[in-house]
């Protein structure tokens, strides 16, 4: 399943400041993996030690948060668009 | 007597510049004085301005801070802003009001009102946070400002903007209240509503806060624009006779008011301001938006996110920045996290006005539901010394009251008319009276 991945800015440092990637990945977790291997230690940024997403990271897939989904088990589809954005905003 | 906002003797104190770096709340990881807002080298924890504490206590006494001006800036030393000469627009030092007859239906003995209803100048505590932010932005050479907002945030921002001269973007949920878009729309910024709820909002500001060079002040200014709401934390410790409450009440949305408020406490102690005390912390939320009530229900250290469904759409937000900390505050200070129903919100403005005298918003009517939910479960001792903190102004959101406090009685202008009119008043519930002639 190939995707579009949105970045944001503080990881476009591993992106050759590229704020949208193609990847692939039949779900999170997949797709966490390849753009490790795309961009080797994005991933370490967006899970900690035990490979969980970090709590001040939201996941949305087609504007819909993952939470909402099946969180990091959550389908991928070819086309599907993932946005990465920082918990910690608004109020 | 009003007091003219005279902007050369309202100049904050000298006190040069006593924050010195941003620090990852979780990680502890230092970054630069700059505009972001999350850990990125690391953990995207959120930053926390870090100030010399030492610096402070030398600087300030209880009688500088009295002789400063008539507003947030009396603060100035805690504050982080580096510039003598902060947009001072008279925000802050609002009423703190000792209830009596809502304590005493209450139960209550010793009950507060912090009244942000009338904060300056568009009405809300957000003129608090604004204010701080767009005084950084300009320290940080932003010409354009931004903010995602439940609408008071966006009423703040575009006023306050106007007076500095600063351009103005605000993003909004596009089914606001009328009063708090022709509120924003008044100051001439770009208001862009936005087809989804305030967290499809925040997350479309995220994307874009980095690709304009805007200063959005509650996402890359957001270290510097919440500290503007420890403000309320010191002005009721200073009106209280420099002490603090025993126990605090205030409303939830990111959940960052509620832990500020909390740090302004802190700090007060930590420069010998006043006396340290335990302060119980207690958070109100809808029910139609209450994700760190229901944590805090079912005893969980995390927020799962919802989606809002509330008339108090200016605390609406479904996937709070700060949930877990104001959760941590009030477990540890042995405070509550409460929800009401929309009846509930509706009945506490109710409450408070025919109380009190004082017309609040959806939010303060929940904060008034919730003192009363707790107040009557015996989660408030009656001789705590309380302040309920009342944020945003009854005005901007007419529509939530519309249809529960009844019409006006309308009469001819004759003697035997008012009379007829008298009667019906007299006999009749308001609610009762429709709008008829009489």
């Amino acid at each position: 399943m190939t995707v579009k991945v949105l970045i944001p800015t503080p990881l476009q440092k591993f992106t050759n400041n590229q704020a949208t990637l193609e990847c692939e990945g039949g779900n999170i977790v997949e797709l966490l993996e390849a753009l490790n291997s795309a961009c080797p230690g994005i991933k370490a940024r967006l899970c900690d030690d035990s490979g969980e997403l970090r709590r001040f990271v939201n996941f949305y897939v087609n504007s819909e948060d993952i939470r909402f989904l099946q969180g990091k088990e959550t389908t991928l589809s070819d086309g599907d668009e993932v946005s990465i954005v920082p918990a910690v905003a608004g109020g | 007597m009003t007091q003219a906002i005279d902007r050369p003797q309202a100049k904050a104190p000298s006190t040069g510049s006593n924050f010195t770096a941003l620090r990852c709340k979780e990680c502890g990881e230092v970054y630069d004085l700059g505009a972001k807002h999350v850990c990125e080298d690391v953990c995207f924890g959120p930053l926390e301005v870090v100030y010399d504490y030492d610096a402070i206590r030398r600087q300030v006494t209880r009688d500088s801070i009295a002789r400063g001006p008539k507003s947030i800036w009396r603060y100035k030393a805690f504050l982080p802003v580096a510039t003598d000469t902060p947009i001072d627009v008279g925000t802050g030092m609002t009423p703190l009001l000792k209830t009596n007859r809502l304590a005493r239906r209450l139960g209550l003995k010793s009950l507060y009102i912090k009244n942000d209803a009338v904060n300056m100048p568009t009405l809300s505590f957000k003129d608090r946070v604004v204010s701080v932010a767009l005084t950084r932005a300009q320290e940080l050479g932003f010409s354009t400002v931004s903010c995602a907002s439940t609408g008071n945030l966006a009423n703040s921002t575009a006023a306050i903007a106007a007076h500095a001269g600063l351009d103005c973007c605000v993003f909004i949920p596009s089914d606001l209240e009328a009063g708090k878009v022709l509120g924003t729309l008044i100051y001439g910024p770009t208001v862009m509503a936005v087809k989804g709820n305030y967290d499809q909002v925040n997350r479309l500001c995220s994307e874009v806060a980095n690709t304009h060079g805007w200063g959005f002040v509650n996402i890359n200014l957001r270290p510097y624009y919440s500290e503007g709401s420890k403000t309320l934390g010191y002005e009721v410790a200073e009106q209280l006779g420099w002490q603090l409450p025993d126990h605090v009440v205030a409303p939830l949305a990111s959940g960052s008011l509620f832990t500020k408020i909390h740090k302004g406490f802190q700090e007060f102690v930590k420069v010998g301001l006043v006396d340290d005390k335990p302060v119980r912390f207690s958070g109100a939320q809808a029910e139609g938006c209450s994700p760190i009530a229901q944590a805090f229900a079912e005893g969980r250290d995390f927020i799962s996110p919802v989606k809002p469904n509330t008339i108090a759409k200016s605390i609406a937000i479904g996937n709070p920045a700060d949930g877990v900390y104001a959760l941590e505050l009030a477990r540890k200070t042995n405070g509550n996290i409460a929800a009401v129903t929309d009846a509930e919100i509706i009945e506490g403005m109710k409450l408070l006005a025919e109380t009190e005298g004082i017309f609040t918003e959806t939010a303060g009517g929940t904060t008034i539901a919730v003192l009363k939910k707790l107040a009557e479960a015996g989660k408030i001792n009656p001789d705590e010394t309380t302040v309920a903190y009342i944020t945003g102004n009854g005005l901007k959101t007419q529509e939530a009251v519309h249809g529960s406090i009844g019409e006006p009685l309308t009469l001819e202008p004759k003697l035997d008319s008012f009379e007829r009119a008298l009667e019906r008043a007299r006999t009749l519930n308001r609610l009762e009276w429709q709008q008829v002639s009489v």
